[in-house]
């Protein structure tokens, strides 16, 4: 029945390519394809309702072998004709014509058949995903909110929105800088301004989102409200990426790149930002409510507020290695800030704006976010970008890690090392570890999906909102032995 | 500085050389024939579903032992030689020795085979040892049928594997129930009638009689003790385990089922200690077993010899009795002691409360009925705080009171209805029934 489903799917797609280069009937083509997508996905999801787990390292697709290098290959490519070359999709993308002029009143463009392709892929997989976790109410919850993000807010709204006001930007309210790096683009806070009070209650609550709402929110849930329960990118690695998240790399090794290319990228965003915004502003209040010097004092407030937070009062929390490369980034960056205080350069970071902004676009936004994060879902597991790429994640997962309630509780001594739940975390974390020791696990990459609970065999994790304080259990011997109630002796010694 | 040799890389004999070198700068060897690394046993069933990979079921990697300096040999221990105090260890038909200060044994246990006719055919195996999975996907390569005997943990655990790869399983059970000489009868009911919809196979009050095989030595079917003939390619044998101390019988170490220990872990022979499944004690704790052949017993026992060795003169004590287990699809766990039917004193008394028929979830609590004290829990669909039950057991609290508080001590994910409400209805009913 499996192989029938998913050939069912592979003709759905199929049809898509074909029927495009064909250029035929585009509304008859559009229902069949679906339709056959549709079917196959959530009938192979049927399929797998009573396991969890169906031998993933049994299955050349989940494995690794010849046909995910396949797949893996053909994500690459349609993201490289996506981003660079979408004039050879245009059989494709008129396909979606009618859809478009349905929502927007406007033809489709590569990035309407992409969000349908993306809104698509999340709500199918997503019953396939609520079909395999059946039971698990944490799982069925977490999925329909993601389905329910992505379709009303990523798809929906914006594309009515562009129909009602015409001269608002695509704006998706979930979608937060600085994953949204290009939030305060010139063009885009033009728009934003001119378009008058509701352009600017978004822009308000685009900058809101960034200081309050999502603190407040990781404060009380961990960074898992966000990245598995709102987040796109997230949905789609959750639901279309759930057959490989056992790929992602667990080794130490990974780890160590991971603390530091996230944040890399997070200081990167954060300079192309100051930037690019830098650059539009003026010296006085012709054409912003804000002035430069006003914005860089800003900066510059932020700047001394965080590193005196991380560095003093939060120290403890920190790695050495962590602490230095937040002192070099903030003398870096306030040290910019000061002299575009001081001699009002035209290029705040020596380069032009627009160079960095299309760097950033290049390399952050389309291949590392794009090509490799989704690309190679088959190969290095889903979240590839997540785990060690998304500044937004980086932010958030500092919260987590700093002052948010939550963690994953290990149940006393009720470990046996099988190793399930390291296996299955899309962000390689070694669960294990922690959990072999009676320690709970409280990691600033974890996204809370909930999957190494699901597939414990014998209930030892539980994703919990406790207090802040005592996170970090360290017993002396685990639960169940009579000498770990006393650490008198080990206190001594 | 002080030489430990540990014989065995289980859960009893990595524990001990974590905490020795936690607590200690001792030398540390630990010595293994049957894997390179710590893995966990009770994995082997995942790796051979396709779930995990061997190298997932490593409790640690490679470096954490360079970087403890806990030296791995991985070799077969031939002899110990107490007077010298020196191990014979062979690799590769090579033999070469390693002395000790102290000696642990922690061999861990073997499959118990019971003298069948033809046991040792090809496709008649255990399912025990790293090798017995090789053994196992050779066996299931081509099987159509397969027959199980025993009903205890290893047993269901090779119904759900051969389930997966749609291997047709007869389930041979000696007992009335499955599991019925550990759970009460209520317990052993509802979870054979669990067990006989996932594995529609399953025979109760049968055992194996006979191996069949054709001429070369391979099997081809089985006789049961009902005298009914079953045709199979593939015979496991689950019918229980025992220590693994047959290479110690040369030596002067005093053994009986496995090595005898007194509560420090100490054997006839001075500096040498026997930890885990391999060890029996010869005055086990209040309410234990002298031999335990569980992962979290071994655990405890490797904990608390390191203690011993290292920071002061300790006996063997764990804390109220646990355990858990999976049978296919459905969760257990146990907290204090909840008696077999014919294990139970007079007065202990199970209340059974059934939480949802369909999707398999009930919790059984003992009670003694003189005085209402809290001896003990069956989980089964729904999962519990081992800290909360620890400390409600040391401080013996009453029944009334656990179910009074059951909230504390749910552990199930969130969103996860929680059932106190209902046990509290259904225990104030059990109450007025029972008129205690």
């Amino acid at each position: 029945m499996k192989k029938i489903y998913s050939t069912l799917g592979i003709i759905g797609l199929a049809s898509l390519i074909v029927g495009g280069i064909l250029s035929l009937a585009q509304t008859v083509i559009l229902i069949v394809s679906f339709s056959c997508m549709t079917l196959g996905v959530v009938g192979y999801g049927y399929e797998l309702h009573k396991h969890h787990k169906n031998g993933v390292y049994q299955n050349k697709l989940s494995s690794r072998g010849f046909t995910a290098w396949v797949l893996g290959l053909i994500l690459c490519v349609f993201y490289i004709l996506l981003y660079f070359y979408s004039s050879y999709l245009e059989p494709i993308i008129r396909l979606f014509d009618p859809l478009s002029a349905n929502l927007s009143g406007e033809p489709a463009t590569q990035w309407f058949v992409y969000g349908c392709l993306y809104t698509f892929s999340i709500l199918v997989f997503g019953i396939k995903f609520l079909f395999k976790y059946r039971g698990n109410s944490y799982q069925q919850i977490r999925t329909l909110s993601v389905m329910f993000f992505q379709f009303i807010f990523a798809f929906f709204l914006p594309e009515i929105m562009a129909r009602l006001h015409g001269d608002i930007p695509y704006y998706d309210f979930k979608n937060i800088w600085p994953l949204n790096y290009y939030q305060f683009e010139g063009w885009r806070v033009k728009q934003f301004v001119s378009s008058g009070g509701l352009g600017i209650g978004l822009l308000l609550f685009s900058v809101l989102s960034i200081f309050v709402i999502s603190p407040i929110l990781t404060y009380k849930f961990g960074k898992r409200w966000y990245c598995s329960w709102v987040c796109g990118c997230g949905a789609l690695a959750e639901t279309a990426g759930d057959t490989f998240r056992h790929l992602s790399d667990k080794s130490v090794k990974a780890w160590k790149l991971e603390r530091w290319l996230i944040h890399v990228v997070l200081g990167f965003a954060i300079l192309m930002t100051v930037a690019v915004v830098y650059s539009y502003l003026r010296s006085d209040y012709s054409k912003y409510l804000i002035r430069r010097q006003d914005f860089l004092w800003f900066i510059l407030a932020v700047n001394g507020l965080l590193l005196f937070y991380l560095l003093k009062i939060k120290k403890s929390f920190l790695a050495k290695d962590a602490r230095n490369g937040i002192l070099l980034f903030g003398i870096l960056l306030g040290g910019f800030v000061c002299y575009g205080l001081i001699a009002e350069p035209k290029h705040l970071f020596l380069l032009q704006s627009e160079t960095l902004r299309k760097s950033y676009s290049f390399m952050i936004g389309s291949m590392f976010s794009g090509v490799v994060g989704t690309g190679f879902y088959p190969i290095f597991g889903s979240r590839v970008w997540c785990r060690f790429g998304c500044p937004m994640a980086a932010i958030l997962g500092m919260q987590q890690k700093l002052f948010s309630k939550f963690k994953i509780t290990t149940n006393g001594g009720q470990c046996i090392s099988c190793g399930n739940c390291s296996t299955y975390c899309e962000m390689g974390i070694d669960v294990k570890s922690y959990a072999q020791r009676g320690e709970n696990i409280v990691r600033s990459s974890c996204v809370g999906c909930g999957i190494c609970s699901a597939v414990c065999p014998r209930g030892v994790l539980r994703l919990e909102n406790d207090s802040p304080s005592g996170k970090l259990k360290n017993p002396l011997f685990m639960t169940g032995n009579t000498y770990s109630l006393n650490t008198d002796v080990l206190n001594k010694k | 500085m002080k030489k430990l040799v540990i014989i065995g890389n289980g859960i009893a004999g990595t524990t001990l050389a974590r905490w020795v070198r936690k607590l200690s700068d001792f030398e540390i060897e630990m010595v293994s024939d049957e894997s390179p690394l710590f893995y966990s046993r009770t994995a082997l069933m995942y790796i051979f579903m396709g779930d995990v990979k061997l190298q997932d079921t490593y409790g640690y990697p490679e470096v954490f032992f360079e970087k403890n300096n806990i030296k791995l040999i991985h070799a077969r221990a031939e002899h110990i030689d107490t007077t010298q105090k020196t191990i014979l260890l062979k690799k590769e038909g090579t033999s070469f020795e390693t002395s000790y200060d102290y000696l642990v044994i922690a061999t861990g246990s073997k499959p118990t085979f019971y003298n069948w006719p033809n046991q040792n055919a090809k496709g008649v195996q255990g399912f025990y040892h790293l090798d017995d999975l090789q053994e196992l996907e050779e066996n299931a390569k081509h099987a159509k049928n397969a027959v199980l005997v025993g009903g205890g943990l290893i047993g269901i655990e090779l119904a759900e594997m051969l389930q997966r790869r749609a291997i047709n399983t007869y389930f041979l059970i000696r007992e009335k129930w499955y599991w019925n000489g550990v759970l009460p009868d209520c317990d052993a009911q509802l979870l054979t009638s669990y067990i006989a919809e996932e594995c529609p196979g399953l025979a109760l009050e049968t055992s194996l009689d006979k191996i069949e095989v054709n001429t070369q030595n391979e099997v081809i079917g089985v006789t049961t003790t009902t005298g009914e003939s079953i045709a199979c390619d593939l015979v496991g044998i689950a019918t229980g385990v025992h220590p693994n101390i047959d290479w110690l019988k040369e030596t002067s170490i005093e053994t009986d089922k496995g090595v005898l220990i007194n509560a420090h872990f100490e054997t006839n022979i001075k500096d040498v200690f026997a930890i885990g499944d391999c060890a029996q004690h010869k005055m086990p704790p209040k309410d234990r077993r002298n031999v335990e052949a569980v992962w979290y017993t071994g655990r405890i026992m490797g904990e608390t010899l390191a203690r011993h060795l290292c920071l002061e003169p300790s006996v063997y004590a764990p804390g109220p009795w646990f355990n858990s287990a999976k049978f296919f699809e459905l969760e257990y766990q146990t907290y204090g002691l909840v008696s077999s039917d014919r294990m139970k004193k007079e007065n202990e008394i199970h209340f059974q409360c059934v939480l949802d028929s369909t999707n398999h979830k009930w919790i059984t609590i003992a009670l003694d009925q003189n005085n209402n004290t809290f001896l003990g829990i069956n989980s089964f669909g729904i999962r519990l705080r081992h800290e909360v039950f620890e400390q409600w057991l040391i401080e013996k609290k009453t029944s009334d009171f656990i179910v009074n508080n059951m909230t504390k001590a749910l552990f199930d994910p969130e969103f996860f209805k929680d059932y106190s409400q209902d046990i509290q209805k259904a225990y104030k009913r059990y109450k007025n029934e029972k008129n205690i």
